[in-house]
């Protein structure tokens, strides 16, 4: 059984079709990377994992579930797959710690005590367990994602899901990111990672995912990938992300 | 012109006229918290898919918008008990009715409030929330209610203040608000300026006092202001509506 089955998924807004007859597996432990042009459907498609979008047609399962109109299975598979985003969306109301303690907490039913010894120990993984007081107006962007990482972590997740989560930020604090990410994969995490940084790709994907206009055109080891592209597409995008 | 000051003194200090204040101050709350108690649940529900309730609470919105405070205040006092036999009774008072006219008026209004405010919070934050695994109550309690709170305070005291005002229309329905009191008085005695200014102050001094509340409650929501933000002043926590 895969961690995360797509077969055969569609997807549109309207009469723009985002995501058309995507077929994919992931299997437990292995990390994938999906690129592609801006507006090529790869965040719907990392965003209809976890139901954030709703696919219309094709069947999605995350670790045996299918994700569909229940309610119940759809609190299931976003309790088992943790996400974060480009923008972070911290609460910001809510201090480092109280962010990764509200989803234990009140989906899980954990004691305040558990929860915050269990956010303790994710901040001080993602090496932030200093600010865990402060709130995220406080934080520079570098550590606002590394506690929604942590965040995401609390709920003890089987695979992550990461939406461009370093595009966002000032090229100085990408590295910090970067590296919490790549120590998560080297654990044994599963992942799917949607970027362009190429570097993380490189490190530590067992797979990259190559999508445009809503299809998966190509999937290649990170090498076969970087350095033989079979379609045009994909060499045209290499071109521009190593060198534009 | 002629001000006598002992007649001004007299009004001011006199247990009518800050009973008549009391009556006002307290109208005013009890009405606007009555107001805001039915109009969250109403713009979560305008916030989400068409429905028959949706349909209706817009339907309600136009209604009390339209209709004058004024006519409100005296269809509910006098033609309410006419066709409602309940409302004869001795309990219906002129307090009551304008409690009920006040917070149906003012639910409307405060409704629009709300539901901007909740427009205003990004999108971003419910997908995280969804995304940890929360239910769509969880999300909407502690997550986007904090944060639309924050946003609606300013425009829910302007709303306050006015309606405060407001509350001098009851003296059409012979409660015995600041205004009835002043006016009673002005008949009384012909000395309408130093009466009508012992009114202004109260006004003045209630408004005052609202807008320094605005203020604390505003520092509360520290969290929003990078200098200001420490964990000594927590983020207020926002009434549930049940």
């Amino acid at each position: 059984m895969s961690m995360i089955e797509f077969s055969q998924v569609g997807k549109s807004f309207g009469a723009f079709q985002a995501l058309t007859d995507v077929s994919l597996k992931v299997e437990a432990g292995e990390r994938v990377v999906v690129c592609g042009p801006s507006g090529s459907g790869k965040s719907t498609l990392i965003r209809c994992v976890n139901g954030l979008e709703r696919h219309d047609s094709g069947r999605i399962q995350v670790n045996g579930i299918e994700l569909t109109e229940s309610a119940s299975a759809l609190l299931k598979i976003r309790r088992d797959v943790g996400m974060v985003f480009q923008q972070f969306n911290l609460f910001p109301h809510l201090t480092a710690i109280e962010n990764c303690i509200l989803a234990p907490k009140k989906a899980l039913g954990m004691s305040d005590a558990d929860a915050r010894d269990l956010a303790r120990k994710y901040l001080d993984r993602v090496r932030i367990l200093n600010q865990a007081d402060k709130y995220p107006v406080q934080l520079s962007g570098g550590q606002q994602q590394r506690v929604a990482i942590a965040r995401a972590l609390c709920m003890n997740p089987k695979a992550m899901l990461f939406d461009e989560p370093t595009s966002a930020l000032d090229p100085e604090m990408i590295g910090e990111v970067l590296d919490v990410m790549i120590d998560l994969a080297q654990s044994g995490m599963t992942m799917i990672c949607v970027t362009h940084e190429m570097s993380f790709a490189r490190r530590v994907a067992d797979r990259v995912v190559f999508v445009d206009h809503g299809r998966i055109v190509e999937t290649a080891s990170p090498e076969d990938f970087f350095q033989s592209p079979k379609t045009d597409r994909a060499k045209a995008f290499i071109k521009q992300v190593l060198h534009g | 012109m002629n001000f006598n000051v002992d007649v001004f003194w007299a009004a001011l200090s006199s247990w009518a006229f800050f009973k008549g204040a009391l009556i006002t101050l307290a109208l005013a709350v009890v009405s606007h918290a009555t107001a805001i108690a039915i109009s969250v649940p109403m713009a979560v529900v305008i916030r989400g898919r068409p429905s028959l309730l949706r349909g209706s609470i817009t339907a309600y919105i136009g209604f009390f918008r339209a209709a004058p405070t004024l006519l409100l205040l005296l269809f509910v006092w006098n033609a309410l008990p006419q066709f409602i036999p309940i409302f004869r009774q001795a309990w219906f008072t002129p307090f009551l009715a304008a409690w009920i006219a006040l917070a149906l008026n003012e639910a409307a209004y405060q409704v629009e409030i709300n539901r901007s405010a909740l427009q205003a919070v990004d999108a971003g934050q419910t997908a995280a929330g969804e995304a940890l695994g929360l239910t769509r109550f969880h999300v909407l309690r502690y997550v986007v209610l904090p944060q639309a709170a924050r946003i609606a305070v300013a425009p829910t005291v302007n709303e306050f203040i006015t309606l405060l005002k407001i509350t001098s229309l009851a003296s059409v329905i012979s409660l015995q608000e600041l205004m009835t009191v002043t006016q009673v008085t002005v008949a009384r005695t012909f000395q309408f300026t130093e009466h009508y200014a012992a009114a202004l102050i109260y006004y003045l001094a209630m408004v005052y006092a609202l807008m320094a509340v605005q203020k604390r409650i505003e520092k509360s929501f520290s969290w929003a202001n990078r200098a200001a933000a420490t964990k000594d002043t927590p983020a207020i926590a926002v009434p549930v509506q049940r």
